[in-house]
């Protein structure tokens, strides 16, 4: 039986369960096509959205999400196929006509003017008349309307920069309403939010479906299709694999389709065997480019044999710290202690003292930091280690010797495709990590730092690297983990610390923290309202010593 | 259906620049035709005069070591990401080393001056082409900005330095002593008639030489490394440890240096003396050189033939076409620098369409293959 035909059986079977005796569909999509050249994005896909639920897409990266959700809101135009919004065949032309017809998206990278008022904001786009301020008053009363409506208070006067991320999510939300959505598409809209601010949003979201809308939620958070959706549908290379009911499934269940393979979601590891304090940072303050002082002096250690989460919400100093550690900024005072003898950093190749110094670095942002993407990838599988005799005696560059090097991580890494002369931006995401990996973790550093692992990497690539730092860490290394993805922290670290607003905030055993004190501590909660934790931080804090 | 996609790398290095040669000399056509001349005898006539003869191919092959040198210049530092348009100014300093020590070693052996007068000039040019770089780096200056200023700071510098400093006194014109002995570079037809009278000399050898020197340096060893990935992803430079600053003021040095070359092959190959203005905007053409050699060295050798021919070509036209003006060859020598150099993108996207649908049309049978061999 074809993938096609078994898609078929399950759609038929997951719309007949609905509730509703006569479930009105607010969007239907069939037969759907397109291509990015030799790339099959979407393959004859299928799907069916009842007015008033929220309805949950997952699939790895590249299986074709965002590409239906584009047509379905008019950047691409599919090939074949047809659209239905609320039982009329259209044709979306773009963008403008896809809110003509009540479909709004709020990006995954919002689309606001920093220096403009959430009014103005509003408005942007949809302005009645070449003067502004009665489509400014007529949207102020829409907003408060809007806010009492579906708990989406924000002040309208505002300037976007001065609201948090969470209220610049509102906006968007906002801004879609006020161009009369009735259907909405979220595109990863947690990735960005803490704990709390994700709850916020999914109580909105509730309120949302209870007056009627329709919610399309794009995301490869499994717990939150669990926790929100009413359907989900899962994607897998393009195709449409299975909509099921969300109470009739389970995460497990669900990335077993998203990757097509069984996938264990916890990692399997064994206690830790803590050894001697490897890396050490006292007082440390980080200023940023800005002159921002980002980190405000933290202290920790990292023991060889251990594995130190550093959790937070993106943007609270944890960058900064990454690279004063990696040497690849100054920092404005405190030390730097690796293996007992304090770094200091002078010019602009701090970064090379530190790989010198047995510290490996797998950066946040492999595109931006890790990996020259023009460059093929036996070129990337020596960057940072370009000075390394094994590489070319003297000032020469040995090609064969570095090849040799990029085939040892190709296979050890199962890096694909296995070609070394491809260059690393047209390997997947998955892929491109794990060139980086293989290049800091095949050199058996001491210290292994490592930001945001798995950001935008597949499940199935996700499981390799979660194995690959238990692997490092049991190997008697040090390794230093820092992730926005609380999930993984609390999956791989031993201890984790948590940052805000460049302070570590608490200390946290993953055995026994729950999320919500996490996320308590990660919103900047002060241990005074958080007692158990409070305890628990000064506890460590006393066995540290 | 829409798709765009990278081309190859043959229609990338082939196609593109031969279909924006093929269109400026289209209009170049065009322009011909306009003023009452026979464009298809223009163009026997220009490749005749470049390609037909040996003196024709020695001024050449000439002009081209000259654009060698300048589109080496304009790619090495285009390489580290620096876009240096101040090979001009750079080659216009560099013939003062050259001059001081062709003069200072007259008496002796070419092969004494050559090597000094290369590493004297590569020093001056070098340190022209280092204070951009250095401004660059560790002030934040462009360097786009810092090179135009110092072509024009070269420029006045030059002016004063031939009409205070090495003007002779029974000399008239601002120019330097000349040079009649081991200070004139060996032309290449004291061995080969067939060059005729033309001002080929051994600066072509060390023209070609660089070429390879370029290729080692960029693809061969570590510095190379370091300046490609500081050129592609400074970022990533800095995650690796190299020294972005560092870099950026090495690169800038080599690509003056490399420019100052300009400067023996016209000092002491055709004029033996320093005279104002000698460079005559080879520094310039160099970055359409550059441009249209992709930055890679076998690129830039054809790029600058092609210069070299329309330069030796364009001078026999405007002789033999009394109607094709001197300005009229500098109108198709600048349609080509805008259709190569400036409009490169011209036929770009328009071909990455064309391999995006054949590319396209190709999945679209492999995709249907295996499908229904399922069912």
């Amino acid at each position: 039986m074809t993938d096609k035909s078994q898609a078929n059986e399950q759609r038929s079977s997951g719309t007949a369960v609905s509730q509703n005796a006569a479930p009105q569909l607010a969007i239907e999509l069939a037969g759907i096509n397109k291509h990015f050249g030799p790339v099959h994005a979407n393959k004859d896909i299928d799907l069916k959205v009842t007015r008033g639920t929220v309805h949950g897409i997952v699939g790895e990266n590249g299986a074709g999400k965002t590409t239906l959700m584009s047509i379905l809101y008019g950047f691409y135009t599919a090939e074949t196929g047809r659209i239905f919004v609320d039982g009329k065949e259209v044709t979306i032309k773009d963008s403008s006509h896809a809110l003509e017809l009540g479909i709004g998206m709020v990006h995954q990278h919002f689309m606001l003017v920093d220096n403009f008022t959430v009014l103005e904001n509003v408005i942007l786009g949809a302005e009645d008349d070449a003067l502004l301020q009665p489509s400014l008053d007529k949207a102020r009363k829409v907003l408060a309307q809007l806010a009492r409506d579906y708990e989406l208070e924000v002040d309208p006067d505002a300037l976007i920069e001065d609201l948090s991320v969470g209220g610049q999510q509102r906006v968007e939300i906002l801004k879609a309403l006020y161009r009369g959505a009735e259907i909405l598409i979220l595109d990863e809209p947690t990735g960005v939010l803490t704990p709390s601010e994700a709850d916020h949003l999914f109580k909105v979201l509730e309120t949302l479906r209870k007056q009627g809308k329709t919610i399309l939620l794009i995301t490869h958070k499994l717990r939150e299709i669990m926790a929100i959706t009413d359907d989900v549908s899962v994607m897998r290379q393009g195709a449409m694999v299975k909509t099921l009911e969300t109470k009739n499934t389970d995460p497990a269940e669900l990335a077993e389709l998203m990757v097509g393979r069984r996938v264990l979601l916890r990692v399997d590891k064994g206690p830790s065997n803590p050894g001697d304090v490897k890396l050490e940072v006292r007082d440390l303050v980080v200023k940023d480019d800005m002159d921002i002082t980002r980190v405000k002096g933290i202290n920790f250690e990292v023991r060889a044999g251990e594995i130190v989460g550093i959790a937070g919400v993106s943007g609270n100093g944890q960058s900064d710290m990454l690279e004063a550690i990696t040497g690849m900024r100054k920092a404005d005072s405190g030390q730097l202690i690796v293996k007992g003898k304090e770094v200091v950093i002078k010019g602009d190749d701090g970064a090379a003292k530190l790989r010198d110094m047995s510290v490996a670095h797998v950066p946040e942002d492999r595109q931006e930091l890790g990996l020259v993407v023009t460059f093929e990838q036996w070129e990337n599988a020596i960057l940072g280690y370009q000075d390394d005799d094994k590489y070319g005696k003297g000032a020469f560059l040995s090609i064969p010797a570095a090849r040799e090097e990029a085939n040892r991580h190709i296979e050890k890494y199962d890096i694909r495709p296995a070609n070394n002369r491809l260059k690393a931006a047209n390997f997947s995401g998955g892929n491109q990590q794990k060139i980086v990996l293989a290049r800091e973790m095949s050199r058996n550093p001491d210290v292994l730092v490592v930001g945001q692992p798995t950001r935008g990497v597949d499940i199935g690539a996700i499981e390799f690297i979660h194995n690959q730092i238990v692997a490092m860490r049991d190997a008697g290394k040090a390794v230093l983990l820092v992730s926005v993805e609380l999930d993984e922290i609390r999956s791989l670290a031993d201890r984790i610390l948590v940052m805000f607003d460049g302070h570590i905030v608490g200390e946290a055993d993953p055995a026994t923290a729950t999320e919500a004190e996490l996320g308590l501590l990660m919103a900047g909660v002060s241990a005074d309202n958080a007692p158990e934790s409070d305890k628990r931080e000064a506890n460590n804090k006393e066995s540290a010593k | 259906m829409i798709v765009r996609k990278p081309l190859p790398r043959w229609a990338d290095l082939i196609l593109v620049p031969f279909l924006n040669l093929t269109l400026a000399f289209l209009i170049s056509g065009l322009v011909v035709l306009i003023i009452g001349e026979n464009p298809i005898e223009a163009v026997k006539i220009l490749l005749f005069g470049a390609f037909g003869y040996g003196e024709g191919l020695g001024y050449t092959l000439h002009f081209a070591t000259n654009f060698i040198f300048a589109g080496l210049a304009f790619s090495i530092a285009s390489h580290a990401g620096q876009f240096n348009i101040g090979a001009e100014g750079q080659a216009y300093v560099a013939g003062l080393g050259a001059i001081l020590v062709a003069l200072a070693l007259d008496q002796t052996h070419w092969l004494l001056v050559m090597p000094l007068a290369m590493i004297a000039s590569a020093a001056i040019g070098g340190f022209w082409g280092f204070v951009p770089g250095y401004l660059a780096a560790k002030r934040g200056s462009h360097v786009v900005i810092t090179t135009i200023m110092f072509n024009f700071i070269a420029s006045a510098f030059m002016v004063y330095m031939l009409n205070r400093v090495l003007k002779q006194s029974d000399n008239m014109a601002p120019e330097s002593a000349t040079v009649v002995n081991a200070g004139r570079m060996p032309q290449l037809r004291e061995w080969w008639d067939y060059f005729g009278y033309s001002p080929l000399n051994v600066m072509f050898f060390v023209a070609v030489a660089a070429l390879i020197a370029a290729y080692i340096l960029l693809w061969r060893t570590e510095l190379g490394y370091k300046i490609r990935t500081m050129g592609q992803n400074p970022s990533a430079a800095h995650y690796a440890g190299i020294s972005n600053s560092a870099i950026v003021m090495i690169a800038m040095t080599i690509s003056g240096a490399v420019a100052g070359m300009i400067a023996l092959n016209e000092v002491l190959g055709v004029q033996n003396r320093l005279v104002l203005d000698f460079v005559f905007g080879y520094g310039f053409v160099g970055i359409a050189v550059g441009l249209m050699g992709r930055n890679h060295p076998i690129g830039i050798a054809l790029a600058a033939l092609l210069f070299g021919a329309l330069y030796q070509g364009g001078q026999e036209l405007a002789f033999m076409m009394p109607a094709v003006t001197r300005e009229m060859i500098l109108v198709i020598q600048a349609l080509v620098i805008l259709f190569t150099g400036a409009m490169e993108g011209l036929f770009r996207r328009p071909l990455e369409m064309m391999f995006g649908m054949l590319e396209f049309s190709k999945s679209e049978k492999s995709d249907d293959a295996p499908a229904s061999s399922k069912s």
